[in-house]
């Protein structure tokens, strides 16, 4: 049952990246590779706060969400100059450089040791310390993502971005200062990025950098371009789907020696079998 | 009274000269056609105009605004100026219908986060496909769309706007004649509403019905202007632009 559970509060965590990065690139069609880069700040922010300053997750949560929109502000600025291919490669090379900070700044983060936290998880005076009671905290704030992400899709704003995403000079033409909106897009992924990261550290109760590094940022956009872009629904079911995908493989009855390394080649066949068949996801709406 | 300005444009690609010490006064409330043959510069002009192609020197002048170099797309369209594309550039992924309510919505980002879609917007919206018959397409996505209708949406999407000078760049192109009937009754209306047009278009017998005031461009420079009936009889026009 706890194996379960632990499986479940994954899936609400990554099924909250998800819905981050399927607004900025789903409804946006930004190719943002630096989820995790926010992941991994709203994490340490939690893991900071709470070992250094011992304050409990609903403040560290808060600030960490409040640390990651200035950063993300500041870094879309300088995306804003960019576009495509370029934009891509340059939020892969801020998600490098925020694990390079996690890894040197040994002051801060104790470098590739990371930080262990030994407080209680407790929001508004309620303990959700306990497994069951984590999920429902995991679940309320995926609902929660879910929500934001439904209420943005629906308003004229998302309906902008998704002018964006199709052809952002054609848009222009049209008066919108299409910057502004991708900052803002850019900002609210982010901070939905740090809750997961918050939730997270607050439920392994230790962060290190390699739990950030660009291969999460790559995993991430596997589950929203797996789960169907520009779909919410699509964003949950792809988070199910990757992180039960090697679960179920252990039950496979590999040989033993080779079980590691085979459980990851059929994951990957697997991919390319879906994106063969199924481009646009299994729930997607649009089509990079 | 001019609705557009324009004073010694020059736009220049990798030493060629797209546009040339272009001046030209748009009047305001008429259709003005741009003729030309191809590489005169017409849609380098239209580019230029809208900001999407920036331009070494000159001036321009939209409406009563004073002389700014340098605008951004953004900024002359908050002026009251858009567009078509030669290239009909649609919001493919979208409904038809969310291709007009696009451009319904409130420009900073702050009204837009919180803007709920009201009865009046549907019906604006409702109204404009009605008139050039997609209303019963609304759902569809922008990219089923035949040529000839994405044509008229890209049309319908400019009529929400209710821009007080549109630029339409070969609006004609590829349309069969049922379809540019359609499109030649919307551009006459909106004339008669008062918009100032201008129109790019290689159909003479449509010039001729249409245009107000016709320019001729050749190299990035004003060749001959004037009442249509006058323009295309001139020699050095026919030589330029229609052959021997």
């Amino acid at each position: 049952m706890f194996y379960l559970i632990h499986i479940a509060i994954f899936c609400a965590i990554y099924g909250i990246l998800a819905i981050s990065l399927n607004l900025v690139l789903g409804y946006t069609g930004l190719l943002s590779v630096t989820q995790a880069a926010f992941y991994g700040l709203g994490a340490y922010a939690t893991a900071i706060l709470s070992t250094r300053f011992n304050l409990g997750f609903g403040e560290s949560l808060l600030i960490g969400i409040a640390i990651v929109s200035v950063v993300s502000f500041l870094v879309g600025l300088v995306l804003s100059k960019l576009a495509g291919d370029y934009y891509a490669v340059a939020t892969l090379g801020f998600n490098v450089i925020i694990v390079a900070v996690m890894l040197n700044w040994s002051a801060l983060t104790n470098g590739p040791l990371g930080i262990a936290i030994f407080s209680k998880t407790t929001l508004f005076g309620l303990d959700f310390s306990s497994q069951p009671a984590f999920l429902a905290l995991a679940l309320f704030l995926l609902f929660l993502a879910y929500g934001i992400g439904y209420y943005l899709k629906k308003s004229s704003f998302g309906r902008v971005l998704k002018a964006i995403r199709e052809d952002e000079k054609a848009i222009q033409v049209f008066g919108y200062n299409t910057t502004k909106y991708k900052l803002v897009i850019f900002v609210i992924g982010a901070a939905l990025a740090a809750a997961a990261g918050s939730l997270f550290a607050a439920y392994i109760s230790y962060v290190d950098p390699s739990s950030f590094a660009t291969n999460e940022s790559i995993f991430i956009l596997s589950v929203i371009i797996l789960g169907g872009l520009a779909n919410l629904e699509g964003s949950i079911l792809g988070a199910i789907f990757l992180v039960l995908l090697p679960e179920l493989l252990r039950f496979v009855g590999f040989p033993e020696a080779v079980a590691a390394e085979l459980r990851q080649a059929v994951y990957g066949l697997l991919l390319v079998i879906l994106m063969l068949y199924r481009p646009q996801g299994l729930l997607g709406e649009y089509k990079l | 009274m001019s609705a557009l300005e324009i004073k010694n444009l020059s736009k220049r690609f990798a030493g060629v000269s797209a546009l040339d010490h272009l001046s030209l006064s748009v009047k305001g409330g008429r259709l003005t056609a741009i003729i030309g043959p191809n590489g005169s510069g017409k849609t380098t002009l239209i580019n230029v105009l809208t900001g999407l192609l920036p331009y070494e020197s000159g001036s321009i002048i939209i409406g009563q605004g004073e002389s700014q170099n340098k605008l951004q797309a953004v900024q002359i369209a908050q002026q009251g100026l858009t567009r078509t594309f030669q290239e009909v550039r649609l919001f493919n992924q979208m409904t038809v219908l969310d291709n007009i309510l696009v451009v319904l919505t409130k420009r900073p980002v702050q009204s837009a986060l919180f803007e709920t879609l009201k009865r009046e917007t549907q019906l604006k919206a409702e109204t404009i496909l009605k008139k050039v018959e997609l209303w019963e397409k609304r759902s569809e996505l922008a990219f089923n769309l035949s040529y000839g209708q994405r044509k008229l949406l890209e049309i319908a999407r400019v009529l929400a706007m209710s821009s007080s000078l549109v630029l339409l760049d070969e609006p004609f192109a590829g349309l069969f004649p049922q379809m540019v009937k359609k499109v030649s009754d919307i551009i006459k209306d909106m004339r008669a509403a008062g918009t100032t047009l201008i129109l790019i278009e290689h159909n003479m017998n449509l010039i001729r019905e249409l245009a107000d005031w016709v320019v001729v461009l050749d190299n990035g420079q004003i060749l001959a202007q004037g009442p249509a009936a006058d323009v295309l009889r001139r020699p050095e026009v026919i030589e330029a632009y229609l052959g021997d």
